[in-house]
């Protein structure tokens, strides 16, 4: 058998392919908080309250009503993208001529509020999700088991991370959000209404987190701080991508889970760190992100 | 005369009056994780555990005043040492019970010895507390890394477990709880063929479940805890490692954990603990009051709750023969000349190392179609009796221990 650098090929391929797995968590997720930043110029800090919701609302869904895996995709994220509007309409749109600074402290404040009642009500150790039925299972690729649960993440990932893309890149409601976060008083004059286009695409944001956490809730522990874990990551790679660049978080998300998932097998003690070193040095050498436009 | 008889009489009454209402007050506080990945195997239920026995005391000895106040640590040693610190100089508390964490005990530990009060612990894991670090002061109540390590580990191998890869949590308890078991295996004629140490809150095991797979070990040994334990468990149902042949031995998990996993998933899974709330009609009657206390459906409480009751019972048990609590190490001594019994952990000893024996428990997480009301998780594979389950004194090199 052919081995890199003492590792048997194989075993390579296999991480490499839950690299890309991880990668796509990341991509949905720094996805998010970029076409929230990009649009709303609002460092999202609750991204990974809102993830975290999105997995207990598909817990609670099938606790309570019996709503299992297929219906929660669609509606967890249609709750907590709403629970999202809420808090736009409540306290966000008052801070958007303000700094960066009071979105971020707004809503790291929010973010340790919903924790913290999410663990008053939930406790801390997590709630079983199950995987759903038909996608149970796996194949045998020769150098690596795939569990169909895994191979479905990857493909829904980039279905929506190109659909979100394409929709903000390439049609004509795209290039009204991108002219209104240059101009909105421009757009407003084209008869466009320009605050409820803002309020939906933070649920939209929102919405997006919710996904993913209803996507990782058969695999990780639902618990109240999944998304707190997460974040800190997450943050990470949309630097790295370029603050507000959605090709660059959706490129960096995959690349990096790649990067992660390697570290993994050379130097395991390091996997969680990596992705910060990476950070530090593409910050020394292109502040503005690897997809950034600088300013 | 008549005089006279009145005030002996009047004198005795008095006497006797003092003597009886001589107040003894008793502060105890649970340090303890109320917010993080260890809040639901100890937290708030370990304050109710210490609360019912506080309560259970007072009703047969009502000279006996105990107050039960409680914090939490956020599983940092500094900021519990100061937690304790404030607590034994400034608002007069005895003893500090649980303390989940065995870094922020082991300093809890350092501090109680210095300023001669009592710890409770119930909650930690390291058997370092009555090893090397054991002190005069601390009494260690539920279980430890060597009982851990000998119960699950021993059992593994017998039943045909005898080649095993770890995941090890990279920090000391992880290190100690692979030590400890990497030991046993090879005593009991097995074999490590490689571990992989993972950062402590990994969220993917994925890539380190390959790696346990492709070792084609029996046995995959989580030397992990809480949230680790639990992401690897589900993951590798997910991986059909169970499905391939290889076992799960999870080193540490408590029912709560169970309950997180759901017995689909955990079904099958081999641990040892010292306490279930399902042992016996003692354990159901106590469970039954902790869960009014709780107010929180479908929970159960774990060994180290339980521990958290039984340890603080005997404290006041030893408190009140003593006569007061001021001077801690006077208390733990009495403690461990006092025989220990109580209606849910049964008849315990208190070594001099501080170390407290009772049997330990094999147990096997149920199949689902098995569980026949809420809360129903274990079987009881095996008994381990107190004189196996737990390191023998002489090696623990506890400087206390003399010859």
């Amino acid at each position: 058998m052919i081995t890199i650098f003492g590792v048997p090929s194989a075993a390579l391929f296999g991480q490499l392919l839950i690299g890309l797995i991880n990668g796509s968590f990341y991509a949905l997720l720094s996805l998010g908080l970029a076409v929230i930043f990009g649009m709303l110029n609002i460092i999202n800090f609750a991204h990974g309250a809102q993830y975290m919701l999105g997995a207990v609302a598909a817990f609670l869904l099938l606790q309570f009503t019996g709503i299992g895996y297929w219906p929660a995709l669609i509606i967890a994220p249609l709750i907590v993208g709403a629970f999202g509007i809420v808090i736009e309409r409540t306290f966000l749109q008052w801070l958007y001529k303000l700094d960066h600074l009071y979105g971020l402290l707004l809503t790291f404040g929010l973010a340790l509020i919903i924790e913290g009642v999410a663990r008053n009500y939930l406790g801390s150790a997590g709630l079983p999700y199950a995987l759903p039925e038909s996608l149970r299972g796996g194949q045998n690729l020769g150098f690596m088991f795939l569990p169909n649960y895994r191979a479905w993440v990857i493909v829904v990932s980039l279905v929506i991370c190109f659909g979100t893309w394409y929709a903000i890149e390439r049609t004509r409601l795209g290039a009204y959000l991108r002219a209104a976060t240059e101009n909105p008083t421009l757009v407003r004059a084209f008869g466009i209404n320009v605050p409820v286009m803002i309020t939906l695409t933070y649920g939209f944001g929102v919405a997006l987190a919710a996904f993913a956490g209803v996507m990782a809730a058969p695999i990780y522990n639902v618990s109240p701080q999944m998304g707190a874990e997460l974040i800190i990551v997450v943050f990470a790679v949309v630097v790295i991508g370029g603050m507000g660049s959605i090709l660059g978080a959706i490129v960096t998300g995959f690349g990096l889970g790649i990067v992660e998932g390697l570290t993994k097998v050379f130097f395991p003690e390091a996997s969680n760190t990596v992705i910060f070193v990476i950070m530090a040095i593409v910050l020394l050498v292109r502040p503005a992100g690897l997809f950034g436009r600088g300013t | 005369m008549k005089k006279a008889i009145g005030l002996a009489a009047l004198a005795a009454l008095l006497l006797g009056g003092t003597a009886s209402a001589q107040q003894i007050n008793v502060k105890i506080g649970v340090l303890t994780d109320m917010s993080s990945l260890y809040a639901d195997d100890t937290g708030i239920g370990s304050v109710i555990g210490a609360k019912l026995a506080a309560e259970d005391f007072m009703k047969t000895n009502p000279n006996v005043k105990v107050e039960v106040v409680s914090a939490d640590h956020q599983n940092k040693a500094d900021n519990g040492v100061n937690i304790a610190n404030q607590w034994y100089d400034r608002d007069g508390v005895d003893a500090i019970a649980d303390v989940p964490n065995s870094g922020v005990a082991l300093a809890i530990a350092e501090v109680t010895k210095t300023k001669n009060k009592a710890f409770l612990a119930s909650g930690p894991a390291s058997s370092d507390l009555t090893g090397p670090k054991c002190s005069p002061n601390t009494i260690h109540w539920t279980y430890d890394t060597w009982m851990l390590a000998n119960g699950t580990g021993k059992a593994m191998v017998k039943t045909g477990g005898d080649t095993w890869f770890f995941l090890t949590s990279d920090y000391a308890f992880g290190h100690a709880l692979e030590r400890d078991t990497a030991a046993v295996v090879e005593k009991s004629g097995g074999k490590v063929l490689g571990k992989v140490r993972h950062p402590i809150n990994t969220n993917d095991f994925s890539s380190f479940l390959l790696q346990a797979q492709a070792s084609k070990a029996k046995v995959i040994g989580l030397a992990n805890a809480g949230g680790d334990t639990i992401n690897a468990i589900k993951q590798g149902a997910e991986f059909g490692i169970v499905a391939g042949g290889q076992k799960f031995a999870g080193m540490l998990i408590f029912a709560p954990d169970v309950l997180a996993l759901g017995l689909k998933t955990a079904q099958g899974l081999t641990f040892t603990e010292t306490w279930y709330w399902d042992l016996n009609e003692g354990t159901r009657a106590w469970t039954k009051r902790w869960d009014k206390e709780r107010n929180s459906p479908g929970k159960v409480p774990s060994m180290n709750m339980a521990g958290v009751y039984s340890a603080t019972l005997h404290y006041l048990k030893a408190v009140a023969a003593v006569g007061s609590a001021k001077d801690g190490k006077a208390v733990v001594d009495k403690m461990k000349q006092l025989p220990a019994e109580d209606t849910i952990y049964g008849k315990s000893v208190v070594r001099e190392d501080g170390r407290v024996l009772h049997p330990a428990y094999l147990f096997e997480a149920k199949k689902p179609e098995e569980s026949k009301y809420p809360g129903d998780l274990y079987h009881l594979r095996a008994t381990i009796p107190m004189e196996e389950a737990f390191r023998p004194l002489k090696d623990g090199n506890c400087p206390l221990v003399k010859g």
